[in-house]
């Protein structure tokens, strides 16, 4: 833009003052307008992020459910409670409820949603409509969804593969239209970050001062918008075979089902990304705010993401090895996955740096993100299994496989959801929650995941396939104490939701600033105001410079000239004035 | 490493078995290595530098070039030592030796059927001579179906439209299971097989006893041996007991209530539409997930079927 145009010598000098923010502003974007419509026509980014929450938390209630009775279920060899038909049922709903409507909405959709816009320290998104629209792009996906569960339900799994899908009696069409909409959702949600990120930073705030949730949320972004027509292309071609008969995956048409699983891995494995990097972001917060030190390793940690982002478009054959496919492709597939584990095991060599010679509190949302690091270790670890050829052969569609994914899945993602929903808690709804609620849910969380899915590794390379309704004798044992487990999880998130519901009931005010953090979010107040920022913030220091005063972080341009040019790269600035 | 891959694998049965799990082994014992030394790192950082007060200073610390180069490259040895050793077993596995036995395996909702040169077909069991290789040449007339041997470390997709190949070599007798692990649908957990392994004289003696019959007089038996040889039993049980389909005992005659509400007579060309066109009456309380035989039986052997179906009281 204008800096191009520019000469260097004319950028505008901007006078900066310190802002301090309000702690409990009575109006604020939770009340400042009232009444249904103005939730559901809101154009407030913070408004449409507490919309996705709770869109996201349903989905997650609804498909936990069906992860129980699944559990239940599989108590004994044979039937216990349900029938074959129903099972196939409801594990294919448990997986497409679980990562079209949460898992792929939940950090960049409920979190960035409400963070993005803070921490580039402006007052909305680029395109506030657009936001808008994907959210209800969103509703009119999950309706569909539901529509689909409702009018005979579908049971091919969360995959689809042709032909089985192509034949079978259920729902199939109205699903995939239902997922074809939320990649739209997606699609669009992912242009309106690019766009923000790279256009509406405040002065002084460049890329090398970005918080690492902004870069994640940044790298994320792009896979979603690079990966998703993929499926949706894909699915709109599953449905024209469906409909039209026309021979494209079918071999009784004259198509070809591996080529489906081309196309649906070419866009669900960087969807794995979509689900996992926006984690790594909250993470990245958690574990600097609560070690109160300098992250280690600042664009090791950016830099990897973009390169996860990248090279993950690039191994979608491994899920492909016992296809048929050919030697030459598995080579490389294999070799690509391995080097994709180098960039992940970085991050988390930078993050135990960083809470090195620290000052480490175990608050609840650094608590989630301890469990995050060993969770993700064992499920990243186990990634390396199943991308080794000659294992693979033995572990792919196991109870290894599905071990390996909720390790990555639940004790990364959901684990890193819940670390930012504790962080940021206080700031979206200006108040606090019990502690010791807290890390109660958190230890009946960790034990009963562990619980569940230790011994599903052991079933998976004992030979127990995923998808099955009824399992040989031997199999009774593990598949118990993984029953069990799974209800201890129900129990820990039960609690969450009981004390997070009492904290917005009657929890005690939050200050602006709970965690002593250093990002722009916490210089404003708790909750925010509607505009978020009562000034233009200025950006001195990194998000994690905790060897400055907390003073050189509450800066605004002087005399409240909204419309200053904003342009500069370096920011000049007169002594800084305190208050008044 | 035994106790360890015991608890963890079930006992390896093929010549390329040990390979795989040696390098499983080799894969745990490096993450727990990883795992365990990053964790009590974790622990330990935790007590150490727990928060003693909110003003706490801490250093400041951006980057250690040595050591991030360290931590990226040791592991980057790690993952290729697997890499190659992971592909060279792989390349075991996709290469079939020359002198392999070949056996024709066909998967279909829900069974799996063994076809041999001689002409013998054996439903949901796979017999083999031991110490020999054995080349498996696999389709599907259906969906997708994937034919797993967890004791052979061996798997690969069966695929209509196409073949597929796998091949291993038992050098003991004995008996494996089979699981299909592509999710195909109601029976999908039931559509299991056995691997028998004989010595190679009592395997030729199997071989010869199951010689496909040139020339069968007496149709019950003919029909019998087609209900078999389709596996029809893995869906309409000899016991009474209903599976996914209606039992064959006594279903011949028998008047029946269908699922639109009609009633009608198991008769012979009530059968010879259930088997040719399946959906057409479908009888309450079962659902409609046969796939047809049209095309697939003769006229007279669909007679031979219900000759059979006649004699099951």
């Amino acid at each position: 833009m204008s800096t191009n145009s520019t000469p260097i010598e004319q950028k505008t000098k901007l006078h900066v003052q310190r802002y301090v923010q309000e702690e409990n502003p009575a109006v604020n974007y939770l009340n400042a307008k009232s009444g249904i419509m103005s939730w559901l026509g809101t154009l407030d980014h913070k408004r449409i992020g507490v919309m996705y929450l709770i869109s996201i938390s349903f989905f997650f209630f609804v498909g936990g459910m069906l992860a129980l009775l699944l559990r239940t279920e599989l108590w004994t060899p044979a039937k216990t409670i349900i029938e074959a038909d129903t099972y196939n049922h409801v594990f294919t709903l448990h997986g497409a409820i679980m990562i079209f409507l949460f898992l792929v909405p939940s950090i960049p959709a409920a979190l960035g949603n409400f963070l993005l816009p803070i921490q580039l320290g402006c007052k909305d998104f680029a395109f506030p409509r657009l936001n808008l629209f994907s959210f209800y792009l969103y509703v009119f996906g999950a309706l569909f969804s539901v529509t689909a569960i409702l009018t005979g339900g579908l049971d091919t799994g969360w995959t689809f593969y042709t032909p089985y899908s192509i034949t079978t009696s259920s729902s199939v069409i109205a699903m995939t239209m239902g997922v074809f909409i939320l990649g739209f959702s997606s699609i669009l949600t992912g242009i309106n970050f690019i766009i923000t990120t790279h256009k509406m930073r405040a002065p002084g705030l460049s890329w090398g001062k970005l918080p690492l949730f902004v870069w994640s949320a940044y790298a994320t972004s792009i896979i979603q918008v690079l990966a998703t027509p993929v499926l949706g292309i894909t699915l709109l071609l599953l449905i024209m075979e469906r409909v039209l008969q026309i021979g494209i995956f079918d071999p009784a048409l004259g198509g070809d089902p591996v080529l489906y699983q081309h196309f649906f891995w070419f866009y669900s494995h960087p969807a794995v990304y979509i689900m996992i990097v926006p984690g790594f972001g909250v993470i990245s917060e958690v574990i600097a705010t609560f070690s109160k030190k300098t992250i280690f390793g600042y664009w090791a940690i950016a830099l990897s993401s973009l390169a996860i982002a990248f090279m993950g478009f690039v191994v979608w054959g491994h899920h492909m090895f016992v296809s048929g496919q050919s030697p030459l492709a598995s080579f490389f597939f294999s070799f690509i996955t391995f080097l994709v584990g180098i960039p992940t095991g970085i991050k988390i060599f930078n993050w135990v740096s960083t809470m090195y010679r620290g000052s480490i509190s175990l608050e609840a949302p650094m608590l989630y993100a301890l469990g995050f690091l060993f969770l993700f270790t064992v499920g990243g670890l186990t990634g390396i299994f199943l991308g080794t050829l000659s294992v693979d052969v033995h572990l792919h569609d196991t109870y290894f496989v599905v071990a390996h994914f909720h390790y990555v899945m639940v004790g990364g993602m959901v684990m890193a959801l819940l670390a930012g929903l504790h962080y940021w808690w206080p700031k979206m709804f200006g108040k606090m929650y019990n502690k010791t609620a807290a890390f109660v849910a958190w230890l009946v969380i960790f034990v009963g995941f562990n619980v569940t899915f230790l011994p599903q590794f052991v079933l998976g390379s004992r030979g127990m396939p995923r998808r099955y309704y009824n399992y040989i004798d031997e199999f009774q044992a593990l598949h118990q104490i993984s029953t069990i487990g799974a209800y201890m999880l129900g129990l820990g998130f039960g609690i969450i939701f009981v004390y997070l519901l009492i904290s917005l009931l009657k929890g005690k005010a939050a200050p602006s600033n709970p965690w002593n953090a250093r990002t722009l979010e916490w210089t404003i107040s708790s909750p925010p105001t509607e505009h978020n920022f009562e000034h233009v913030p200025v950006v001195l220091h990194g998000p994690y410079d905790y060897h400055f005063p907390i003073e050189e972080f509450q800066l605004g341009v002087a005399g409240g000239h909204h419309d200053i040019d904003v342009h500069t790269e370096k920011v000049v600035t007169k002594p800084i004035e305190t208050e008044e | 490493m035994n106790w360890f891959n015991e608890f963890n694998l079930p006992e390896a049965k093929s010549t390329y078995a040990s390979d795989v799990d040696a390098l499983f082994f080799f894969l745990n014992a490096t993450s727990f290595i990883i795992l365990i030394g990053t964790t009590i790192t974790v622990i330990y950082f935790i007590i150490r530098y727990k928060r003693k007060s909110d003003d706490d200073v801490t250093p400041l610390i951006t980057h250690n070039t040595q050591l991030e180069i360290a931590w990226a490259v040791i592991p980057l040895i790690l993952v290729l030592i697997v890499f190659g050793w992971g592909f060279k077993g792989h390349l075991t596995m996709r290469n079939v030796p020359e002198t392999a036995y070949e056996v024709k395996v066909t998967g279909f909702k829900w069974a799996w059927r063994f076809s041999y040169a001689n002409g013998a077909v054996s439903p949901n069991e796979l017999h083999v001579p031991a110490g020999r290789p054995i080349k498996l040449v696999m389709s599907s007339t259906d969906v997708i179906h994937s034919f797993f041997v967890p004791d052979y470390r061996m798997k690969q997709d069966v695929v209509p439209g196409r073949y597929t190949t796998a091949w291993f070599e038992a050098p003991e007798p004995g008996e494996s299971i089979v699981f299909c692990t592509e999710y195909c649908g109601t029976s999908h957990s039931n559509m299991m097989a056995k691997v028998i392994v004989h010595e190679q004289a009592d395997f030729d003696l199997w071989l010869a006893s199951n010689k496909a019959p040139t020339n069968i007089q007496n149709p019950i038996e003919y029909g019998e041996k087609m209900v078999t040889d389709n596996a029809c039993l893995t869906c309409h049980s000899l016991d009474g007991s209903a599976l996914v389909g209606p039992s064959f005992v006594g279903l011949f005659g028998r008047d029946g209530e269908m699922a639109d509400g009609t009633i009608v007579t198991a008769d012979e060309n009530y059968i010879r539409e259930s088997i040719l066109n399946p959906q057409a009456k479908i009888v309450k309380g079962y659902a409609p997930v046969m796939p047809t035989y049209q095309g697939a039986f003769a006229d007279e052997q669909i007679d031979a079927i219900i000759e059979y179906l006649k004699t099951v009281k």
